[in-house]
């Protein structure tokens, strides 16, 4: 039996008003295992606390219950006092009787009579209540960063600014990621490489950062200050720490057919390739499908070639372990496949775009130098069409995203700004449903491209476009607001495409056991207050993968993502909150119904050898709970039918227990 | 079919594929057919039947049978493939130790129905076409097929197996069964009608734990109402609360994981309908989650361990179900 | 007789949310917002703690009506617990309803920590509401009642 203590707080005249303090401690006086009560005019003030604590002392208390104000309010007050007398922290049960009770209950019997029910209940838990440890686990100083594009350089630079090592993996030949294939950036028209390629430079030559490059993350394992992670590091078949990046290779391999992927299949590399000049690590890569040596055994030009000796055509994939504290998830995204939209005839004619390919159209390093030609004939373009939203906000026909791909109209307003200004002789049309530019000069700079450039802006949707046999393309769409239906001969049409999660994020999602929406984008651990953490501990967002956004949003999540992974990383060791499941392994079905409710991924399962009461073992399947994962929400111990999981601090029989008081006759 | 599955046992076990063999032994009368393990050809061809009376979900037997050495070779009924692949989803049978065998099933009576509808002195019953026979004491008396099944078989699910290793003659269909029709008319009534359905039902429970007993979604390594731990242990309902209490809890326990045998009813002594509280569960996650059919698909996730942002809210019950 | 019908006084038993509902019943506190001392409440961490038996044990032992307040969906501390609530709760009360018990004595609301006038308002609805159906008698268990 316990020996329990109870404390009536008057709050000056906030209980006492309305609730009769010395009938409450009186009267519960009389419940069972109540050694002593009393009642004080502030029982949070030093000398209050004194009180609980003397009492602690001299009556050798095992539970205490205070009748007072919110436990959000002084809770951890009167646990702290305990503990300072000596008595576990969780022994200590709140009756909330101001809040709950004397400030909402005009009639002072009613409130005392309340009062008495929630005291009696608290003592009912209390009861039940047993001591509860906090425990603690080490922290590896050290993060990996999933993905190499700006999202995943920002963060990984800003850790390695604090101090912590940083890994990046990027599946890549190079970091860089998306950015590395824009042209112009909106809403300032600064070219996307001049401020980028510095920042992965900076990576390079950072000494806390290590860049796997080629590389994916295999399996992850552990929890929050605690991940091992197995990276495999594809084999390029060349010696990154012999290779130069002088590109000779590149230049002589006698496989020129092969689609480059860096522009989009807009023009062709080799079969051994450096995916652009300004490439983080600038070394070579063989690409093993189109390869004549690593495919028959024949050639080896690219290896005579080489005066550094870099070319190893024996290389394997290597797989790297490591240790991490924190990992960001900075996987990016994804034009979506425009096969389903035949209407556009992206398929059929080769002068029809998407917008990133429309990026390498006009870039200076793209397959044209930078000139705008049309890709079937090498012409010079007058008539462009620029359609949005193509995928974008609209799931109902089953081929497209609902969501706003965010991005669209302002690369759509940058590029049709960009076409005016280089080639004034061109008319430029841009479909939309909506032009939504909120954010710092956005809207101003789309407004310069329909008041200063003379885009024509058109509120209607591009229903048809259908090649000629001379080339030109026919245009059917509509405006909305004139009513009216428009044909338009033109020459290029630019398809805004719907942004999708990259297709790596789901499968590595389930490595880490951390959750996505029904889009595959990541989900925070709250959508306003913790936006750039996962709900599972260690986990932490950076980019796009948890949403569409642009780069100045990109850029900024990144640096938050950076500032949570290093206020994890700086600390020696986690506490955890007690209150947290368990799982009886006697009682366990290990029928994963608990994994499955599981947010944090806390739960585990394992084959257990168990002696069974007739004196043969048998193996087992059961849950266990990582208290360091655990943040104790309870979903489990509902999904378990059999009642093996339980809760610490809000136990079934505890609960119970408050029903009974509660219900309980006089 | 009898003699096919005997022949195949036997086959398997001479050959060491199998160790023992799970299936139904012959009773002191033709209707007290009961689930048995068979180690040898000599007790296959001593008891080993498969007839009408076959009517127990022989999948719950597995879940000890899987974990003992050596494989296991099982008969299962299409039904009995429903509760055998939510086992496995529930990671409840060493799925390497079993061998399943599907066996088509026509709708199996058994001596209560017979017995309700009046025949008496049964040595045997056999089954052609639609024409059902029963040899009595009293000479030959016969029945349609119809009229000698239980309810569950009439509004049979599925004949369709969804998991085994081998198939004993045709496999069936999904079939669209009107096995909601009880339950919507029990909707239908007013709460009071529907109290009072219920208390004339569940007060006749005895609580022999039959029902909990032959469930194979009932699998807990220790039950709830055994566990005096869990705060509900009981071991007989001494009010009318605790008649409730069990049925309630048990049918929240294995709701999205019920497979709709029937086992329930079937062996329950007071012939109180529980099957009717699980297809009311079922019915419910069909109208507000979706189509879901335990058993049916290993990969589905089950609705209560599943979500939509989207879900209907509770306060739906208030508009639903009778008037007040 | 007829004196204690119109006193009925229902026993309601409120499980909230320790993040939302609970934080959402100390601002009715704070802004004085009164509703029935027939209400008392037990702290959980998150709806989904909520199991089925202890709505069964409440009415068990002479409650007259039980309430489930959590956070809003979309809005749990823990992401998806209410969701889980949700779905548990719903297919509860509808077998409660089957079974012929008046569905409401039970129910789910949603009050977040800045609904304090909300979780005011909708005590003094369930109270009302069971007040109006009086005492608890197809869930009952005779012997808590002596």
């Amino acid at each position: 039996m316990q020996r329990i203590g109870v404390f009536v707080c008057w709050c000056g005249s906030n209980i006492a008003a309305t609730v009769d303090v010395a009938a409450v401690s009186d009267t519960l006086k009389n419940e069972p295992g109540v050694v002593f009560s009393t009642n004080y005019q502030y029982m949070c003030s030093e000398s209050g606390q004194n009180i609980l604590k003397d009492a602690i002392r001299d009556y050798q208390l095992t539970g205490v219950v205070i009748c007072s104000c919110s436990p959000r309010m002084h809770e951890a007050t009167f646990r702290k006092a305990a503990a300072a007398a000596g008595l576990n922290p969780y022994m200590v049960e709140i009756a909330n009787i101001r809040e709950q009770c004397s400030w909402i209950h005009k009639d002072k019997a009613a409130g005392t009579e309340k009062a008495i029910i929630l005291g009696r209940a608290a003592i009912a838990k209390v009861h039940l209540n047993a001591p509860l440890t906090a425990g603690e686990s080490p922290v590896t100083k050290r993060a990996l960063v999933i993905g190499g594009g700006i999202a995943g350089i920002q963060t990984a630079l800003d850790i390695a600014e604090a101090g912590f090592e940083v890994d990046i993996v990027e599946k890549q030949p190079t970091i860089g990621g998306k950015m590395t294939q824009l042209d112009k950036t909106f809403p300032t028209l600064d070219c996307a490489a001049c401020i980028l390629t510095p920042k992965m430079v900076d990576c390079a030559q950072n000494e806390n950062i290590s860049i796997y490059a080629y590389s994916e993350v295999e399996e992850v394992k552990g929890f929050v200050g605690n991940f091992h992670v197995k990276i495999r590091k594809k084999a390029r078949y060349v010696d990154t720490t012999k290779c130069t990046g002088c590109g000779l290779c590149t230049e002589k391999c006698p496989v020129k057919k092969v689609s480059n992927e860096f522009n989009l299949g807009l023009d062709n590399r080799r079969a051994v390739y450096i995916p652009f000049a300004q490439a983080v690590p600038k070394v070579a890569t063989i690409d093993a499908d189109h390869c004549n040596m690593l495919k028959s055994g024949k050639c080896g030009l690219c290896a005579k070639v080489c005066t550094a000796g870099a070319i190893d055509y024996k290389q394997k994939d290597e797989i790297i372990d490591r240790e991490y504290g924190a990992i960001v998830v900075a996987t990016g995204y994804q034009p979506i496949a425009l096969d389903k939209y035949d209407e556009f005839a992206y398929s059929q004619s080769k002068d029809v775009v998407t917008s990133l390919e429309f990026e390498r159209l006009t870039n200076a390093a793209g397959p044209t130098g930078g000139t705008l030609l049309r890709p079937s004939d090498g012409t010079h373009p007058h008539t462009l069409v620029f359609v949005q939203c193509v995928g974008s906000r609209c799931e109902d026909d089953g081929r497209g995203k609902s969501y706003c791909s965010k991005i669209c109209c302002m690369y759509t307003a940058k590029h049709a700004m960009l076409v005016r200004e280089k080639y004034p002789d061109t008319e430029v049309y841009v479909f939309y449903i909506d032009v939504r530019t909120p954010g710092k000069n956005f809207d101003e700079f789309y407004r310069r491209a329909v008041e200063e450039y003379g885009v024509h802006y058109i509120k209607g949707m591009v229903g048809k476009v259908a090649p000629r046999a001379d080339g030109k393309l026919m245009v059917q769409a509509c405006d909305l607001l004139a009513n009216e239906q428009l044909h338009i001969e033109a020459d290029m049409v630019i398809l805004a495409a719907a942004i999708e999660p990259d297709p790596s994020a789901r499968h590595l999602a389930t490595m880490l056991t951390a959750s996505m929406d029904t889009n595959d984008f990541f989900t925070e651990a709250h959508p306003k207050l913790r936006p750039v953490e996962s709900p599972t501990a260690g986990i932490f967002l950076s980019g796009v993968c948890q949403g569409p956004k642009d780069i100045p949003e990109t850029v900024s999540q990144a640096s938050a993502a950076a500032a949570k992974a290093i206020g994890l990383l700086a600390k020696n060791k986690l506490t955890c909150n007690p209150c947290v499941a368990h799982s009886d392994e006697w009682m366990c079905n290990g029928c994963s119904a608990c994994e499955k409710v599981c947010p944090y991924g806390a739960i585990t399962y394992m084959d257990k050898e168990f002696r069974m009461p007739d004196r043969t073992t048998a193996i087992r399947r059961v849950a266990s709970v990582n208290p360091a994962v655990c943040q104790g929400c309870g979903a489990c111990t509902v999904a378990c039918p059999s009642g093996a999981m339980d809760l610490d601090g809000f136990s079934n029989s505890q609960i119970m227990a408050e029903v009974d008081a509660i219900c309980k006759m006089k | 079919m009898q003699e096919m599955m005997i022949a195949k046992a036997r086959e398997l076990l001479k050959s060491g594929a199998v160790q023992r063999v799970l299936g139904w032994k012959a009773g002191e009368f033709a209707y007290d057919v009961e689930p048995a393990v068979f180690e040898s050809a000599q007790e296959l061809e001593k008891s080993f039947v498969y007839n009408d009376f076959c009517g127990s979900n022989l999948s719950k037997y597995l879940i000890a049978q899987s974990r003992k050495e050596g494989k296991t070779l099982v008969f299962l009924k299409p039904c009995d493939t429903y509760s055998f692949s939510q086992l496995l989803a529930e990671h409840r049978i060493v799925r390497e130790n079993v061998y399943a065998i599907g066996i088509p099933c026509q709708g199996k009576t058994d001596g209560e129905t017979l017995k309700g509808k009046g025949f008496t002195g049964i040595l045997s019953a056999q089954c052609e076409g639609d024409t059902f026979t029963v040899h009595t004491l009293y000479g030959d008396k016969t029945a349609a097929r119809a009229d000698v099944l239980p309810e569950r078989c009439l509004n049979c699910k599925s004949k369709k197996h969804m998991i085994y290793d081998e198939l004993l003659g045709e496999d069936g269909e999904v079939l669209d069964s009107h096995r909601f029709d009880m339950v919507e008319k029990l909707e239908k009534m007013t709460p009071d009608e529907r109290f009072a359905f219920w208390r004339g039902e569940l007060s006749r429970c005895i609580r022999c734990n039959a029902c909990r007993n032959v469930c194979p979604a009932c699998t807990c390594e220790k039950c709830v109402f055994d566990n005096d731990a869990s705060g509900i242990a009981q071991k007989a309902a001494a009010d009318s609360f605790e008649e409730n209490m069990f049925h309630i809890i048990r049918a929240f326990h294995v709701a999205g994981r019920c497979t709709d045998c029937g086992e329930c009813s079937r062996v329950c002594p007071q012939n109180i309908p529980l099957h009717l509280l699980n297809r009311k569960f079922i019915k419910d996650i069909n109208e507000l989650y979706g189509a879901y059919q335990a058993g049916e698909d290993p990969d589905a996730k089950s609705p209560l361990t599943d979500y939509t942002m989207n879900d209907a809210e509770p306060g739906i019950v208030y508009h639903r179900g009778g008037n007040q | 007789m007829q004196n204690e019908m119109t006193t009925f006084k229902p026993k309601i038993v409120a499980f909230c949310c320790n993040w939302c509902s609970y934080a959402g019943a100390d601002l009715a506190g704070t802004n004085r917002l009164t509703y029935p001392a027939d209400v008392k409440i037990i702290r959980v961490p998150c709806s989904c703690r909520v199991n089925p038996m202890f709505i069964l044990r409440a009415f068990q032992r002479g409650a007259d009506g039980v309430i489930i307040c959590g956070c809003h969906p979309g809005d749990c501390h823990y992401t998806t617990g209410n969701y889980y609530a949700r779905r548990r709760m719903t297919l509860l009360f509808s077998m409660l309803d089957f079974l012929g018990i008046e569905k409401e004595r039970t129910r789910v609301e949603w009050v977040s920590a800045a609904e304090g006038a909300k979780f005011a308002a909708t005590m003094n609805d369930f109270v009302a509401t069971v007040t109006k159906l009086g005492e608890n008698k197809r869930l009952e268990d005779l012997r808590c009642k002596k």
